[in-house]
């Protein structure tokens, strides 16, 4: 591991490294650009702080092994990119409704399919929301920085123990393969999951107002039904109606409800702004060269940046489009977040979407071009 | 001797089966508990995983210890995080033939590759069962099912001899019918420090009844398919009684059967076979002076060796070799500079 202080280092190998001192004991994963080189950062770095690296047959096994580990009581991760990511889909909700807490790290990249391979995308956030079937709450994170693939990764496993739910890192290949600086502390605020007090408590449901039932782990003598099926609060399988409405609402409420606490946004120049540039990850990088050259020539432009991907913080987005006239988003896919980001303004400003596909970022001119119009 | 009340105070949590009437499942669950009430063990660090299927419900919720119910396809995967974290977990993993074979054929022939210490029980009733009776990778050819009406255009996997060229060190493959070598296969499966595997060929009520195309009464099935799997296998290493051909009746067995038994010293009896179908059984010494006569009957078709398409049972595999959460220790160590 890198000691602590600082470092020029590889996006990948920050998102490693945090996880390594979030706690990671187990990783499983299957090679793919550009998200391979967490993988080699973790297996040679993780057996030295007695932890395990297995590089499985695909993405579907390395999703399903990091879930058996975590009830082993690992706490456990994978990474991947697009593809990989849509193999894992089915687990994911597997995931969610055993309410399993680990890290999937999706360094992203253009698609569809093959797509361009090695060059970047924000295309799956919304296959973060809503990729696997049925119904459920999702916690992503959206790193724009070296800094913060160390930073969020280190959140997104005390997201993750906290709230007993998989937590994405929603990084993309232009941060995973961008070097620049690192400073790892010399010590990180990390969480663990609850475990039962005693053998009567039930991990499938909980009189507390989080809605986080305590976890125990396989081999602590628990007798452990876990099962993907709709569960009764014993973990017995039931298919009653007033069962799975009961499970749906509490792994979603659990997440909704947190939503103020799991809430994290980068503000810049807010305060007096007419425009607001919304956006996140890679394509927040030239949104800020935007605002503060917007600022330079008089524009009172400003950005609000969703470090919390999902659940989206709708409150603050509205009070956003209260205190703004016009709202620019600013992503690297077709138009996904101005979506959410009109459904949530709701008419309460303008809202443009300034969204660009081909492995490519918005440039800085073309935001500035934007935020210009914008403010005549 | 212990009777059936001790195992499921001890093993089974109180559950309505949800097993149809004569499943196979409640058998393998039978042998699986007696087989670890026999070794002794720690019921707290036993883990049953299982995917999804009617193999899934063998442990899950049945079994009164940790299980993990998974996803179609995938538990050798979620077991294979599970032992590699927490090895002192003894972990038995209950897949069905299409969910291991067919959709987890990949993460099977990995985890035998890999020598992972995980006990893999493959119930292989042939088919689909769960969602009405498809063809599997294990559905014989020309079979029909509700998939391949015309009969089965595909022929089926060889699963142990897979899986042991896939490199797993332990084999073996049993019935339903083979209660005593099963349980003692599952004790040496878990004792054993490798991937090993056990194939149990398991009766469906329910959907066999189309495979095998059997008539008669729902009830009079489950013995009838056990009788099945004792009549169309034979146990590798076992002398071989013989003695006995099988006449493939031309229409209907009975007449076949009325015309065998008027012969003199011959002794006959109708049998299902899962590969000839309903057939005659015929004794008779000497065999060959009796065999040329069959054909001469007019009824029979043709007159199959008593070991002509039979299955062979038995251990296929022991064998050690490094195993990979022991590896995995030793690169741990290798990496400290220990």
């Amino acid at each position: 591991m890198l000691d602590p202080g600082r470092h020029l280092a590889l996006g990948n190998v920050a998102c490693a490294e945090g996880a390594l001192r979030a706690g990671c004991r187990f990783f499983a994963g299957y090679p793919i650009t550009p998200a391979s080189e967490i993988s080699h950062h973790i297996a040679a770095e993780i057996p030295k702080v007695g932890g395990l690296y297995v590089q499985m047959e695909d993405e579907i096994g390395s999703i399903a092994s990091v879930i058996g580990a975590s009830w082993a009581g690992a706490k456990a991760m994978t990474a991947t990119s697009g593809p990989g990511y849509s193999l894992m889909q089915e687990n994911i909700g597997y995931a969610h409704m055993t309410e399993t807490p680990l890290v999937l790290v999706n360094v992203q990249r253009s698609g569809p399919s093959t797509g361009q391979a090695t060059q970047p995308g924000q295309q799956d956030i919304m296959q973060a929301r809503y990729g696997s079937h049925g119904d459920y709450e999702v916690v992503a994170v959206s790193p724009w920085s070296v800094q913060e693939m160390f930073d969020l990764t280190v959140r997104a496993f005390n997201l993750a123990e906290t709230y007993r739910t998989p937590v994405m890192v929603m990084a993309d290949g232009m941060i995973g393969h961008m070097k620049e600086r690192l400073t790892v502390p010399e010590k990180v605020d990390i969480v663990y999951r609850r475990k039962p007090t005693s053998k009567r408590d039930t991990p499938w449901g909980t009189d507390e107002p989080s809605g986080v039932p305590p976890m125990p782990a396989f081999g602590e003598g628990h007798a452990l039904l876990v099962t993907g099926s709709t569960h009764r609060p014993d973990g017995v399988r039931n298919y009653a109606p007033e069962y799975h409405q009961m499970i749906v609402y509490r792994i979603r409420d659990k997440i909704l409800n947190a939503e103020p606490k799991i809430r994290d946004i980068h503000r810049e120049r807010l305060n007096d702004a007419t425009v607001a540039v919304v956006s996140f990850g890679a394509s927040a990088r030239p949104s800020i060269d935007a605002v503060v050259k917007a600022r330079e020539q008089g524009i009172k432009a400003g950005l609000f940046r969703l470090r919390t991907l999902w659940p989206l913080p709708e409150e603050d987005i509205r009070a956003l489009a209260d205190s703004v006239d016009s709202i620019l988003v600013v992503e690297m896919n077709a138009g996904k977040l101005v979506k959410e980001v009109e459904r949530v303004v709701c008419g309460r400003a303008k809202v443009v979407s300034l969204a660009k596909v081909g492995g490519v970022l918005p440039l800085g001119r073309e935001v500035l071009e934007e935020v210009r119009r914008l403010a005549k | 001797m212990k009777n059936l009340k001790y195992y499921r105070d001890r093993y089974v949590r109180k559950q309505p089966s949800a097993f149809c009437p004569g499943c196979g499942g409640g058998i393998i669950l039978n042998c699986f508990v007696r087989a670890v009430d026999d070794l002794g063990m720690d019921r707290d660090k036993i883990l049953a995983v299982s995917g999804i299927g009617c193999s899934a419900w063998i442990p899950s919720p049945n079994f009164n210890g940790d299980t993990l119910h998974t996803t179609h396809g995938r538990a050798i995967a979620f077991a294979t995080g599970a032992k590699t974290f927490n090895p002192g977990l003894t972990t038995v993993v209950f897949v069905g033939d299409g969910d291991g074979a067919g959709i987890g054929g990949n993460h099977l022939i990995h985890a035998a590759r890999r020598n992972i210490d995980l006990t893999v029980i493959l119930v292989n009733n042939m088919s689909y069962a769960m969602t009405g009776g498809q063809i599997a990778p294990t559905t014989l050819h020309g079979e029909t099912t509700v998939t391949s009406p015309y009969g089965n255009p595909e022929s089926p996997f060889d699963i142990t001899q897979l899986v042991r060229a896939a490199g797993a060190s332990y084999v073996a493959k049993w019935s339903t019918y083979h209660v005593v070598e099963l349980t003692r296969s599952i004790k040496e499966a878990i004792t054993h420090k490798g991937f090993s595997f056990i194939e149990v060929l398991s009766q469906c009520p329910t959907q066999q009844r189309r495979i095998f195309n059997l008539r008669g009464p729902v009830d009079s099935l489950p013995p009838r398919i056990l009788d099945l799997f004792a009549e169309s296998t034979m146990v590798k290493d076992r002398p071989d009684r013989g003695g006995y051909v099988y006449a493939v009746p031309e229409s209907s067995p009975e007449e076949t059967l009325k015309q065998i038994q008027a012969m003199d010293g011959v002794e006959a009896k109708i049998v299902d076979h899962m590969e000839h179908g309903r057939v005659v059984r015929v004794e008779a010494e000497p065999l060959d002076v009796v065999q040329s006569k069959l054909l001469e009957l007019g009824t029979v078709s043709e007159v199959k060796d008593h070991i002509d398409g039979k299955i062979t049972l038995g251990v296929f595999e022991k064998k050690t070799r490094p195993e990979f959460t022991d590896a995995l220790r030793d690169i741990m160590r290798k990496a400290r500079g220990e």
